[in-house]
């Protein structure tokens, strides 16, 4: 048994941590989170050419092979500095091509994705904010030839930059909301679809409004086999979960860290405050919600890696954990910094507005505790 | 990253569950249980009989060096020897704090007559052990402690009283933490003795506790003389020595500790299948569903936390932050374990042992209690974050 990171993955580590530290400082962070792209073609270039883009995509379509495990040792570090830009949601993209796609479909768009040349979402949830199969009400109709799609889907992660994004559609009415679910691949420039940029209170985290007004796509659009989307996507939100999760830790070990620096700093009544026990107790808790955070995650992690019978459950765990861990530890860090952390000019409001933004993707505490309980047979 | 077992690791496992599946009195926990009407002195034998079943399996001491008794094994054995013994709803070790800080503080500072002297008795529970730390002006701040020991000849003199010395009233063998320097420090002057319970002085008294039930003691010493043989460690080197032991204390019941909230969970679990609320099951509640989800998260979190120690500890590194943390989450999902399992009772949560109407005989009422004590036995949940602060957060002290 071994609950460890590599040495492999501890270089990942490293290099990760000096090239964000470098790359991604909080300037930058700031400069881009004010722009609609949320990203340079610089940074996501060099992105590309550390390996990043394609990290969990395989060696034959241009990634480089490796696990969620790894993946979770890069997202920790990109979320110690609250990364903006589509990371997440090529993510998503590439591993529904990857999880449903065709061998052609794979390699029309893997390799692009992998080399930085394409970005890509996934466009699933709809104004009823579900992240499940009931959720989606988006239609998918034959047509001639090919389909037509109509619907409309919200909260989809950096849809206006996406070069394909992947629409979860209905395609049959069945006996359970799991079936009947096709996805389509719907390149950016398709008439009808149109990708509007939302107003984000996480301005690190861009989200769109897609509407979908009758957009035609041709048979070849189809990822995956008809009806039949809703095992490759639970797939998918597995892992895209155990991701999110690994840069919750990241961010929330950060705040963690600078609190700590500042209550050995800052002076009040004559001492550093992080000698009252008022102070300390509380930095106390948030290194345990932190710590048990990372516990879990780095479990789902492995456990969908090796896909083991547990792995849903695992990452429902993950997820209920990480979700209420990084709001009260991003909040606390606010509140113990005192004014100061409260300012446009601290960067604890970044990780504050990221954990909430992050506490409702892919579903927050309360449903994953619930389907805990359906897990466990409750 | 790897959970997977070895071969050998998962044949260990097979043959723990083989033995518990035929050696488990099925009927033991009623026999055992504060609140059946056996007398405490049977269950007692009860669980001192189990506990030499398990060492004559060479299931105790598992990770000790094979020429003190033990298995020889890594922490993956215990770990995996644990988790076997809560899914077979076993009985507890009861020379607990024998195996799991006298022993092996013994094999760590002993000289080779002490080392061949107490381990294998420890094991086989042919001696009991209890620990003479606190005292009635000294718990969180241990190096207070006032009990004298003053030499006279070769043998040291002790005067003074420890109190909430569990198994006290049962033990052959204390731990002892006494004075031996006054004109030092108070850290520099307090040293380590295996003292003989039954020595002449030594009186043990019950102390009756919120429970109800004496489960643990104030003890006395009224002029008990030890021989100078029993210091261990080394003279005003106790706090030293002492410390060691606290450390196998939370790494040693550590294991215990996750296996005994796993089983009071698949209980409360149990429990809330058979309880009603307004005419609706409790596990069809929305509400109840969080709460007992968030308690398996909880539990199963201080699992993978262990398994994160056991790794750090194999890999030859100092414990980490998490070895640290462990006691703590323990503590808090206990007690949110007890107070769920009151919610489910409901009103019925109000009758004790006794009462026809009590559910399940009274026990939860029992455990609901005793959690109360886990947040200050074996350091304070306060003191517990003054030591993350400090020491692992690197924070001043106050």
């Amino acid at each position: 048994m071994d609950f460890g990171f590599s040495q492999e993955q501890e270089m990942l580590r490293a290099t990760a941590r000096k090239f964000f530290e470098n790359e991604c400082t909080s300037t930058v962070v700031r400069q881009r989170m004010e722009e609609p792209a949320g990203v340079t073609d610089d940074f996501w270039t060099k992105l590309a050419e550390q390996g990043w883009l394609g990290l969990v995509l395989p060696e034959e379509y241009g990634g480089v092979g490796l696990g969620i495990v790894d993946l979770v040792v890069l997202m920790e570090e990109m979320g110690r500095v609250v990364m903006p830009g589509p990371f997440m949601a090529t993510l998503l993209g590439g591993l529904a091509i990857l999880e449903a796609g065709s061998a052609d479909q794979k390699k029309e768009w893997l390799p692009r994705i992998a080399n930085g040349d394409a970005k890509a979402t996934l466009a699933w949830t709809e104004p009823s904010a579900r992240w499940d199969a009931a959720g989606v009400a988006a239609t998918a109709k034959p047509a001639g030839d090919g389909f037509i799609l109509s619907g409309t889907k919200l909260f989809v992660l950096d849809a206006h930059l996406a070069d394909v994004t992947v629409v979860v559609t209905r395609t049959a009415e069945s006996k359970t909301a799991e079936q009947g679910l096709s996805l389509f691949l719907v390149p950016k420039g398709t008439p009808g679809f149109e990708a509007k940029l939302l107003p984000t209170m996480d301005q690190t985290r861009k989200l769109c409004e897609v509407s979908l007004r009758d957009v035609r796509v041709p048979k070849s659009a189809l990822l995956g086999p008809k009806d039949g989307a809703w095992a490759p996507l639970s797939r998918l939100l597995e892992r895209a979960t155990v991701a999110l999760c690994a840069e919750m830790c990241g961010g929330a070990q950060k705040v963690l860290e600078m609190t700590t620096e500042y209550a050995k700093i800052r002076v009040a009544f004559g001492r550093p405050i992080g000698s009252y026990q008022g102070v300390k107790h509380r930095a106390a808790d948030m290194l345990v919600d932190v710590e048990n955070a990372k516990s879990l995650t780095y479990y789902a992690a492995w456990a969908v890696d090796e896909q083991v019978p547990e792995s849903a459950l695992a990452t429902s765990m993950a997820k209920a954990y990480a979700s209420d861990a990084f709001r009260k530890v991003s909040a606390a860090g606010i509140q113990l910094h005192g004014g100061i952390g409260f300012t446009w000019e601290h960067d604890l409001h970044l990780y504050f507005k990221r954990a909430k933004s992050s506490e409702f993707t892919f579903g927050d505490a309360t449903h994953h505790r619930e389907k805990v309980a359906q897990l466990i047979n409750l | 990253m790897d959970f997977s077992l070895s071969p050998e690791q998962d044949a260990f496992r097979e043959r723990v569950r083989a033995w518990l599946n035929e050696n488990i009195p099925r009927d033991w926990s009623r026999r055992v249980m504060a609140s059946a009407e056996v007398p405490r002195a049977e269950a007692y034998q009860f669980l001192r009989d189990w506990q030499r079943k398990l060492f004559e399996a060479g299931f105790i001491g598992l990770t000790w060096p094979k020429e003190y008794g033990g298995g020889g094994l890594t922490f993956v054995e215990e770990l995996i020897l644990h988790e076997e013994m809560a899914l077979a709803k076993s009985p507890q070790v009861l020379n607990i704090l024998g195996v799991g800080m006298a022993g092996p503080t013994i094999i760590a500072y002993g000289t080779e007559e002490q080392k061949k002297r107490y381990p294998a008795k420890i094991l086989s529970c042919e001696e009991i052990w209890c620990q003479g730390y606190s005292e009635p002006n000294a718990g969180s701040d241990l190096a207070s402690l006032q009990t004298r020991a003053v030499k006279d000849g070769e043998y040291w003199v002790i005067n003074g009283q420890k109190v909430w010395t569990s198994l006290a009233h049962i033990a052959d063998r204390m731990m002892l933490l006494a004075r031996t320097d006054t004109d030092v420090p108070k850290h520099k002057g307090i040293t380590y003795f295996l003292l003989d319970m039954r020595l002449p002085g030594v009186t043990v008294k019950p102390l009756r506790q919120i429970t109800g039930d004496p489960e643990f003691n104030e003890v006395f010493f009224d002029n008990v003389r030890v021989h100078e043989s029993e210091i261990l460690g080394g003279l005003n080197n106790g706090w030293q020595v002492g410390l060691t032991t606290l450390m196998y204390e939370r790494l040693a019941l550590g294991f215990g500790l996750q296996v005994r909230l796993r089983i009071a969970l698949d209980g409360l679990i149990e429990l809330a299948r058979r309880m009603e609320k307004e005419g609706r099951v409790l596990t069809k509640d929305p509400i109840m569903r969080q709460k007992i989800a968030q308690l398996w998260i909880d539990t199963e979190c201080l699992k993978y936390l262990g398994a994160r120690a056991i790794t750090r500890l194999l890999k030859g590194e100092i414990p980490g932050p998490e070895a640290s943390i462990g006691k703590m989450i323990w503590v808090e999902t206990h007690q949110k374990l007890q107070e769920l399992a009151m919610e489910i009772e409901g009103p019925y949560s109000q009758l004790a042992r006794g009462s026809d109407w009590a559910v399940e005989g009274g026990v939860w009422q029992y455990t609901f209690l005793r959690s109360r004590a886990n947040s200050i036995e074996g350091g304070t949940t306060e003191v517990q974050k003054n030591i993350i602060g400090e020491r692992i957060l690197g924070l001043p002290k106050g």
